[in-house]
């Protein structure tokens, strides 16, 4: 289970990694959510993991799984959430105003239409 | 005094819920209720101060919960200084906001800016580093609405850039944290104090990654080179009031890395020996010295002050990377006077623009405007500052850094790119005020005047009082360098002997987790009792 889990992680943050270096709005916002799914596993995880047992510290429980973690990556959820739908207004607003869903600075002299026909890729 | 610590938190943010929820559709209201809360803000931000000024650590303990398992807010010296420049400035920052009508240009701004202020608030109280991230969110996601407040495509775009930047640095500081809880189980910062000191030399490599991992976080915050590249394009797009305020953003991630790596990751730690000392002080002189490069290659008056930002934040890092207390305290009075002159010269860029018509705040000769000799004065009383000539505050500071850095090894590196950084800004700043101020009359001769171009405005009252009471808050910080230096060479030993700060936090008693649920203790008790239990 720990190689699932670690495996997972890191194709997660790769992926999300390379999809954020594709500078169009789209994917680096795709990008940043598995990121943000990448990063929330990985909290998971480091309270140890521990398969069917309560989350609960009792008397006379012997084994159990840490709490915390689920309360940070329940945290970190909403926040991601959050963040990730204002990320998603603020880029609908930048290609709405300026026609254009690059991330990055426009080269000087290269107006919006040409970066289109010039682009990398299958964008 | 004891609920009193958590009041500049819980304050901001009652005002800004108030604001959206019964003050949507009532301008002048807002403006009222804004500046009162913050006012208000500051009074108890310069109680709050008074009190840890004797050296006094304040605990408040969340819903009476004993640290490490409560969320625990700690008021020392450090953390009060902070938030009382965040109050200061955010009272001058908000008369010139309301004076502008740069509040009006977009809805929610008191409400944002309220938010944004309470989660500066959180992060410099917080004794919990996940909070730290939870109010980092707080400060950001406001940030996000003011930076993009009065829209536009530029400002949208660069908006756009600033939100992936911070989210990314977002996902780090939390991958920081899981490996942080993963190798120590804990995630209060006086805890953690106590148990990575503990770690066997051997197991120390996911701590050390940790450490590492937790120091870019802050680095982005702070711009440090080479991940700087959010901060010139936002700072200059972002309106006037609202990257005067976010003077303080940087400041927070100067902050935080002060506090970690004095509390946590302590500089004589043996785990963490050579990892961020040696390279913290090298990428500071750096960006050091590409911002005031920048300052001298700068086409807008506005980059031109976004840059000087890299570069005085450089200045601060260098003088944090010594991780003296010399150091440290040096840092907290360059922090202080460069959050003010930023602020200060943020909004003096601002009223240049707004007057010179079509030709903004780029650095072209234009026909000189109203009023214009006041605010050349003020600009170039804050360029000093900034450059750090003589008699402004900028001098002092830069003196200190200066001295704090004679017991390093790499004391020429410092002395040379910080004096030659300087020379380099000193002529960036002339060069842009001569060409702003005073080849202005050359223009209007050979020009003609043409009144929609350059609208007649007289400054406005109350944004030169914002900006005069910045630049009497350097001068006062100049005047009373002495005893300003004395308390923060107090709080910077407070910082280097974090026993008492360690010993509040985790020696005061609070409700305590046992094992199982309290309730059900005292109803086994109680059960027990009336059996005629045993003991």
């Amino acid at each position: 289970m720990e190689l699932l889990m670690a495996s997972a992680i890191g194709v997660l943050t790769a992926a999300g990694v390379y999809l954020v270096l594709r500078l169009r709005t789209f994917p680096v916002i795709i990008g940043t959510s598995l990121l943000s799914y990448a990063v929330n596993v990985f909290l998971f995880a480091s309270g140890r993991l521990v398969v069917n047992q309560p989350p609960i510290l009792r008397d006379g429980v012997e084994s159990y799984t840490d709490p915390l973690p689920q309360a940070l990556v329940l945290t970190a959820i909403v926040i991601s959430f959050g963040m990730t739908a204002v990320a998603v207004m603020v880029a609908l607003a930048a290609y709405l105003s300026s026609n254009d869903d690059h991330v990055d600075d426009q080269p000087a002299g290269l107006g919006p239409s040409i970066r289109g026909d010039s682009d990398r890729g299958d964008g | 005094m004891t609920h009193w610590t958590i009041a500049p938190v819980v304050l901001p943010a009652m005002m800004a819920a108030f604001m959206v929820l019964v003050l949507r559709h009532q301008p002048v209201l807002q403006r009222v209720f804004s500046f009162a809360g913050t006012v208000t803000l500051l009074v108890i931000a310069a109680a709050l101060f008074w009190n840890a000024s004797d050296g006094t650590v304040t605990l408040y303990q969340l819903g009476d919960w004993a640290a490490p398992f409560g969320i625990v807010l700690v008021a020392d010296r450090l953390a009060t200084l902070f938030v009382l420049l965040t109050a200061l400035l955010a009272v001058l920052v908000l008369l010139y906001a309301i004076g502008s009508g740069w509040d009006m240009r977009g809805r929610h701004f008191h409400a944002l800016y309220q938010f944004q202020l309470m989660g500066l608030m959180g992060a410099f109280l917080t004794g919990d580093a996940f909070n730290l991230f939870v109010f980092f969110e707080v400060l950001l996601i406001a940030s996000y609405g003011l930076m993009i407040h009065g829209g536009g495509p530029e400002r949208f775009r660069v908006g756009l850039q600033y939100v992936v930047f911070n989210l990314l640095g977002s996902t780090l500081f939390l991958f920081a944290l899981g490996t942080i809880y993963g190798e120590t189980g804990t995630l209060n910062m006086a805890d953690l104090s106590q148990r990575i000191a503990e770690i066997p030399a051997d197991r120390s490599a996911g701590i050390r990654v940790a450490a590492v991992l937790l120091i870019m976080v802050f680095a982005v915050k702070a711009a440090l080179l080479p991940l700087h590249f959010w901060l010139p394009s936002a700072y200059s797009e972002a309106p006037a009031p609202v990257a005067a305020l976010f003077a303080i953003m940087t400041k927070v991630g100067a902050y935080a890395i002060i506090r970690m790596y004095t509390l946590v990751f302590p500089p004589d730690l043996a785990l963490t020996q050579g990892l961020f000392g040696a390279w913290l002080l090298p990428a500071a002189l750096v960006s050091c010295a590409i911002g005031m490069i920048g300052v001298l290659g700068a086409r807008g008056l506005d980059r031109l002050v976004a840059f000087s930002v890299v570069g005085s934040m450089g200045m601060l890092l260098t003088a944090v990377g010594l991780f003296t207390p010399a150091g440290i305290s040096a840092a907290l009075y360059y922090a202080i006077h460069s959050t003010l002159v930023t602020a200060a010269l943020f909004l003096l860029v601002d009223i240049v623009r707004e007057r010179r018509g079509a030709r903004g705040s780029d650095l072209v000769a234009a026909p000189p405007f109203t009023g214009a000799a006041l605010i050349a004065g003020l600009f170039f009383a804050s360029a000093i500052a900034m450059a750090g000539l003589p008699p402004l505050s900028g001098f002092v500071g830069k003196l200190l850094i200066l001295d704090a850095a004679f017991d390093d090894p790499r004391v020429w590196w410092v002395w040379a790119v910080i004096l030659s950084s300087s020379l380099v800004a000193v002529v960036g700043f002339a060069r842009a005020g001569s060409t702003i101020f005073w080849k202005s009359h050359a223009a209007a001769e050979t020009e003609r005047r043409d009144p929609e171009l350059v609208p007649p405005l007289a400054p406005p009252v109350l944004p030169v009082i914002a900006i005069g009471g910045l630049i009497a808050a350097l001068v006062a910080l100049t005047v009373l360098a002495g005893p300003a230096q004395r308390f923060l060479s107090a709080t910077s030993e407070q910082l280097f002997s974090p026993e008492a700060y360690v010993t509040e936090v985790m020696e005061t008693p609070g409700k305590e987790i046992t094992h199982g649920y309290e309730y059900d203790a005292e109803l086994e008790a109680e059960a027990e009792t009336d059996a005629g239990g045993h003991d």
